[in-house]
Formats: structure tokens, sequence, C-alpha cells
């Protein structure tokens, strides 16, 4: 049980970068960093965060980043992770740091192959439900009914759930996260880094730009998206899925909030009827019902 | 020093990624250089290859998985084919601009639709604007000279480029010629172990690939056309202390010249057509005709200097081209057309694109070829810039 | 100029983004308990901890969010409007 005061003081994403006022993904970064601890190699696709680092010759990364191309995290990350082990380098935790663009759109296809070869290295999808750096076009990530600008009457297809396509590729550990529960966070980044293997990790950012809301708001915003149950945090650990103790208590449908107070507050959400929050009520609560029947069992065979 | 096998060109690449101690392959099979990737997991298995494998998911993946191998400073070796090699162009375009000397054996086949897997040019032709060092060989002992060789010039502090190694599918990847292969402990010492320039280093984060803005791209840009130029003078060197310390042969460096001093014509090819025209010069030089060949051994950096000295002294030139770019011409004539263009003795020039997807292309067709050249220098004139051999209408 | 584009960590990427602000945290140390959550929760890494582990905010960075003082419990950080 890690306590949050005691997480290291060294800072390694540098402050005064490119990121947006409020923006999650900086501060899950931080506290990915806090997690890992500084042998830490990260692999960044274009995605926000490459942009985060900020113009050449500087860069606000204080750990060692190969960005490469927007399909190629899971093929970069798994040449990284066999080039140290054949020079006999060990104890680096290598990172695939991609957007939910990179992740479960073009970058699927390689996140899949290292996946599949069992690569031992953390991927990590931060999700901010479109494709954030060009200015928020739809990625199949974004949830039903979101405005994107590429969906501007609102998003006609549901997310694509990628923890549970990562399930299918029997690796030992798959985590939901979100920076507004930093204990749950930064205790799923060291189960991860103790584990050998591919272990996935999808963490839900908000983006104030993005999702037009109030930069002050991107924590609460997360902590809402937990307890509506839009966003449920869970872990499936050889194959068991098992709700994380932020999320578990919502099993209880009166203790889930009404997805209502989640919307309300985003700008992407703002066209939304009330018919169409009452269809994003019923999918949620039907997931919430698919939980229940797969918490603390077996989900792949 | 040297032992002598028998065996196919592909099995030579692979065996050059042994002896060169190749630290990762990410591989992805295609004909024709599927046992490529074959020959390298059985060496792989077998522990006589002590090299991380990976069986990537798709070619993009492999040039992915490449540039992050070297980029953590490990020795990096790939192949791939036509569809493959085409289909990892952005990641071409990448590995050169981050600086990474990732060898990569290119069997040659030609591109769809229709599907083909018999030779020609197009496909490594198409990526000559990718940085990358391009070879071409025309036997199975250059296969494996080339590729030894590529890593100690690629590795060079002043070139630190990718290259790759082309030889054509079936002619070359398929057939058995015999070749020798130096004594592991004298490629050791010819070739030491890999500095990187840069590389992931947690004592010494840095970001590579940000953003950058045109106030630095250019520059970044031009140090790679320096890096080539540094190539150009590498390549020789580099290819005579080969052969001065194993006594094998040296093709010239960046061009293989054979019978050019008083030639009238020259032929001018890449590759396998390369061995046929070197028949060919043989066969018409017994028969009283004045021919040559300049076999182009790397593509990038083209020989310029070499060309202009061979060709500017001849009356004609026949160019051979196994590739096309529609809506202009064979891409080899274009270039060597480009280099003597300030001469001001410029020689006639005919371009033949001949042995496109495959069409076999003998002695016998160069010899037509150069006699027809010859013919157009009694002419005085060329009568077609542009002939597609063998076209049948 | 470097070999490729290599790039050397540092402060201050986006230029002094303390310039991006309207409103600025301020701390109202009598109210603060130390909880250390506007530390944990900064994107911008600008929270830094004195000795005695109250938060001190590196202004030139700041860019005003507002995080620090929403998820304040108790309100010690309150959002001021910056002065012209």
């Amino acid at each position: 049980m890690v306590t949050l005061k005691e997480l290291p003081r060294e800072e390694h994403i540098l402050p005064g970068n490119a990121s947006c006022a409020g923006c999650s993904t900086s501060l899950s970064i931080r506290l990915t960093v806090k997690a890992l601890g500084k042998r830490t190699v990260f692999v960044v696709p274009a995605c926000c965060t490459s942009v985060i680092q900020g113009l050449f010759p500087l860069t606000s990364m204080n750990i060692p980043v190969l960005n490469i191309a927007f399909a190629s995290t899971g093929a970069a990350a798994s040449g990284v992770v066999s080039g140290f082990r054949a020079q006999g380098i060990e104890d680096i935790t290598v990172v695939g740091w991609a957007g939910d663009g990179g992740t479960v759109d073009i970058g699927i296809q390689a996140l899949s192959g290292a996946a599949e070869r069992g690569t031992d290295f953390i991927y990590v999808c931060y999700d901010n439900e479109a494709y954030g750096n060009t200015g928020m076009q739809r990625s199949g990530s974004t949830p039903l009914g979101a405005w994107t600008t590429t969906t501007p009457t609102g998003k006609r297809e549901e997310k694509k759930n990628m923890p549970l396509i990562m399930a299918a590729h029997k690796i030992p550990y798959i985590a939901t996260l979100s920076p507004s529960y930093p204990t749950d966070f930064v205790e799923k980044f060291q189960k991860a880094k103790a584990i050998k293997g591919t272990k996935y990790l999808h963490i839900l950012v908000p983006c104030p730009p993005g999702w037009r809301t109030d930069p002050a708001m991107s924590v609460e915003l997360g902590r809402l998206a937990v307890q509506t149950g839009v966003w449920t945090l869970f872990e499936i650990e050889k194959g068991v899925f098992s709700l994380s103790a932020p999320s578990n208590p919502l099993l209880e449908k009166t203790r889930r909030k009404p997805v209502q107070l989640y919307l309300e507050k985003q700008g992407r959400f703002r066209h939304l009827t009330e018919g169409d929050m009452s269809k994003i009520q019923l999918n949620v609560d039907e997931s919430w019902e698919y939980y229940r029947k797969i918490n603390q069992t077996k989900i792949c065979p | 020093m040297t032992r002598t096998l028998v065996d196919s060109g592909n099995n030579v690449a692979g065996l050059a990624a042994q002896a060169a101690k190749a630290q990762v392959v990410a591989a992805y099979p295609i004909t024709p250089q599927t046992a490529i990737v074959e020959i390298i997991a059985e060496l792989v298995d077998s522990g006589r290859m002590k090299s991380e494998y990976i069986c990537v998911e798709s070619e993009h993946s492999a040039m992915a998985a490449s540039i992050g191998a070297s980029a953590s400073g490990a020795r990096t070796f790939t192949a791939t084919s036509s569809h493959g090699l085409v289909y990892m162009h952005e990641m071409l375009h990448w590995a050169s601009a981050a600086r990474l000397p990732i060898v990569m054996a290119v069997v040659n086949r030609a591109l769809g639709p229709p599907w083909n897997i018999l030779p020609d040019l197009n496909d490594s032709l198409s990526q000559r604007d990718t940085g990358w060092l391009q070879f071409y060989c025309a036997s199975h002992q250059e296969i494996f000279d080339t590729i030894i060789q590529a890593y100690k010039i690629c590795e060079n502090s002043r070139v630190l480029l990718p290259a790759m190694i082309c030889f054509e599918g079936f002619v070359l990847s398929h057939t058995s010629m015999p070749f020798k292969i130096p004594d592991q402990e004298d490629l050791d010492s010819f070739l030491p172990r890999y500095k990187p320039g840069w590389k992931l280093d947690i004592d010494n984060p840095v970001s590579h690939g940000t953003l950058a803005s045109s106030d630095y791209y250019m520059e970044l840009r031009y140090l790679i056309q320096e890096a080539m130029d540094n190539a150009k003078e590498l390549i020789p060197i580099v290819g005579k202390e080969y052969a001065d310390r194993f006594e094998l042969p040296y093709y010239g460096g960046l061009l293989e010249e054979v019978s050019c001093d008083d030639a009238e014509a020259v032929v001018v090819t890449m590759g396998s057509m390369g061995s046929e025209a070197k028949v060919a010069v043989q066969k018409l030089r017994d028969g009283g005709y004045k021919v040559g060949l300049a076999r182009i051994r790397t593509f990038r950096p083209f020989p310029i200097e070499e060309v202009r000295r061979i060709c500017g002294r001849v009356d004609a030139i026949a160019v051979i081209d196994r590739a096309i770019s529609s809506g202009m011409e064979g891409p080899l004539f274009t270039e060597v057309q480009s280099v003597l263009c300030e001469l001001k003795d410029r020689p006639l020039a005919m371009n033949f694109v001949a042995g496109i997807g495959g069409r076999d292309v003998t002695e016998q067709d160069v010899e037509t070829m150069a006699v027809h050249t010859l013919e157009c220098v009694k002419k005085g004139r060329v009568d077609q810039r542009l002939t597609w051999y063998g076209l049948r209408r | 100029m470097p070999l490729t584009c290599l790039s050397l960590p540092t402060k201050g990427t986006g230029g002094r983004t303390g310039f991006w602000r309207t409103f600025r945290p301020e701390l109202d140390k009598g109210k603060c308990t130390k909880c250390l959550l506007c530390w944990v929760y900064c994107p911008e890494a600008v929270v830094n901890r004195d000795a005695q582990d109250y938060p001190i905010i590196d202004y030139d960075y700041c860019k005003g969010c507002g995080i620090c003082a929403f998820e304040c419990r108790t309100k010690a950080l309150t959002m001021r409007r910056e002065e012209v």
C-alpha cells in the first residue's frame, strides 16, 4: 500500500511544457514515472505527449524517450526491449506510451503483435477519447454521443473496448486507471513493473480543450467518470477480472451516481437529448450487469 | 582464412547476418525473401547465432522494431522485398533521419497488381529518396561481402546511415553459387562491435524525434547529405580493405568497370543484368566491337564522378533499367543523364527498359542492345530515347 | 548541431508558461493541513514542497489551471485574478 507523500519528489516531466492547462496526460506522466522510477524508457508515437515534449533541441521529459511514427508504438517498443536484452542491459522498464488513436486505431496491429509475442513491456493507452494532437477528431475510443470535429452531431458508434480486446491476448496483466485515484494508479503501475510479459494499462484522461471542460475540473471529472460507472477501475490478472476498490462498491446500482452528473459538465455532450442520456445510462447499467457476472472470474479460456 | 560453401542467395544473406553478429533481427516473411527469415530462425533457435529474433506481425513493424533495437544500441538486421519494402516506406525515412545504421537485405521483386513474385528493381528504386545507402549485387559472393562491409561503412561515425543490400529475387535469391566465408575470428577483427552515435541511455536521458521548427530541419537533413558524401569516400576504402585482407574480389567500390578504357559504347546497368552484361561485353569484344560495362553497385550514394569519368569519354551509352518511373523513363537513366548534363562532350544515350516483372534478360539481349547502340553511333544520333526492350505488341 | 534530432531535458520548453495564467493560486498557510493533494494533482509539477511540506508554487511556470484550488479540501488554496 503506497502513500502518496512517500512518492519520490523528483520530477521527470519538467514544468513549463507545452501541455494545455489542466492536462490529465501531463499529470499521468508525472505519476507514472514517480511510480516506476528513473530506470524507465518511454516509446512515444505521434500524440499529445509528443507535443508536450516540446521543440528540438529541448524536451520536457527527463527520461530517455524514443519518438516513433504513429502506428508503431508496440513494434518500436518490442525492438527496444530486445535491443537491451541482446546487450545484456537489465532492469530497465520499457513503456509504450500512446494515445487512444495510436492504440485502438492505427496502432492496434503493432500492439496486438507485441502482446501476442509476450513482449516484456508496459503498454499504456492514455485515452482522451479522440485524436487530441490533431484537434479532437473521433477515434475508435470516442464514446457514443460525443461531439468531435469529425462527429459534429455526436458519434453514432460505441467506444471500442480495448481492455477486453487485450484480455483475449492472454497477457498477464491488464488494468484501467484514473489519475483522480492516485494511490490506485501508482499501485497498478508498481504491480505491472514487477510482472514479466506484456502489461496493458488504460488511463482515462479528461481533456479540457477536447471535452470542452473547465481545466480546474480535470481531476474531478475523472472522479465523476468512476463514480457514475462510465469509467470502471478494474484489473485482469492472469485472466481473472476483478473490480478495483474505488469501483467495486458500485456494483450496487444505487451507489452509482447518474451519468448525467458526468455528462452535463462537458461541452462535448451539450447537444445530448434526454433520450440520448437515457441510452447512455442504459449502456452503463448494462456493462455493470456484465461486470457483476464476470467479477472474480476467469474471463478468457 | 576462408571456407567455401555452395548455397542460395537468400541463405548467403542469412549467413552474413550471422557472421556480422547482428544482435537483433526483426523480420517478416515475403516471397522471395522468406528463406532469409527461416535460416535465421534456425540459426538462432539452434544457438549458432546469438541474436534476439522478433517475428514481427508486418514489415512496417519490422522496420519500427529495427529502429527501436538500433536506438537501444544494438546491431540490427532485417530483410524484405517488394510490397514489404514499400509497406515500410514511412519507417525507412524514419530510420535514416534517426541516423541508425540498420542493414537490410532487399530481395528485389515486382510490385502488384497483378501479383508477381519475379524480379525487377521498382521496389528498391522507388525508395531512392529515403536516405538509405543502396547496394546492388550481382553474385552470391558479393551479397555476403557487401552485407559485412555495409556494417563497417554504416557504423562509421562519419556515416551512421542505414543500408539496403539489393539482389534480384529468384535469379540470385534462389539459385546456388559457390562463395567463400572468412573465418569468424578474422571477421571479428575486421568488423568490431557497434559503437552507436547516440542511444537510449538512462544516465544521459534524451528525447529523440520531437517536433522541430524549420529553423533546424534543413540543417538536420543537410547532415544526412554530408554523411552520404562521407559514405562515398569510405565505400571503396572498406571494399579494398576487405578484399586485401580476405583475398576476395574487389568490385570496384561504387561501380565495377569492365573494358571501358577504349570503348566506343558503354553499357550501364545494375544487379544481375550486370553479370549478363559482363558476358555480353566479353563476347562483343571478341567479335571486334569496342564496348565496355559500368555496373553501378551503389545507387545511393550515386557514383557521380565515376559515371562522368567513364561515360564522358565514350560516344554512346546504353543504360539498361530494370524499372520504370511511369510518366518519365527508367530511374537509372534519369540519374545517369543528370550527372552527365554538365559535360561539354556528352555521349549519345539510350535507355532500355528491360526485365520488368521478371522477364528474363540474357547476355544475348544485352548484346543486341549494345550493338544497336553502336549503330546509333554510326548514324550519329539516337533513333529512340526510350525503348521497352522486347515489348510484345 | 547534434547528429540527429536529440533534445535535452529542460524546464520551460513551452516558454515561460506563467504568462498563460488569468488566475493564480494563492496559499493561506493557516488553513493548510499539508495533505499535499495539490502536489499530487498538479499536472505541471509546479507545486513544490518546502522543508515543512507546505506547498510552494513556481509562478514562473504555473498555468493557472485551478486544479490545486479545486481539489484543496480546506480551501487553503484559492484562485485570485492576476493583476494586469
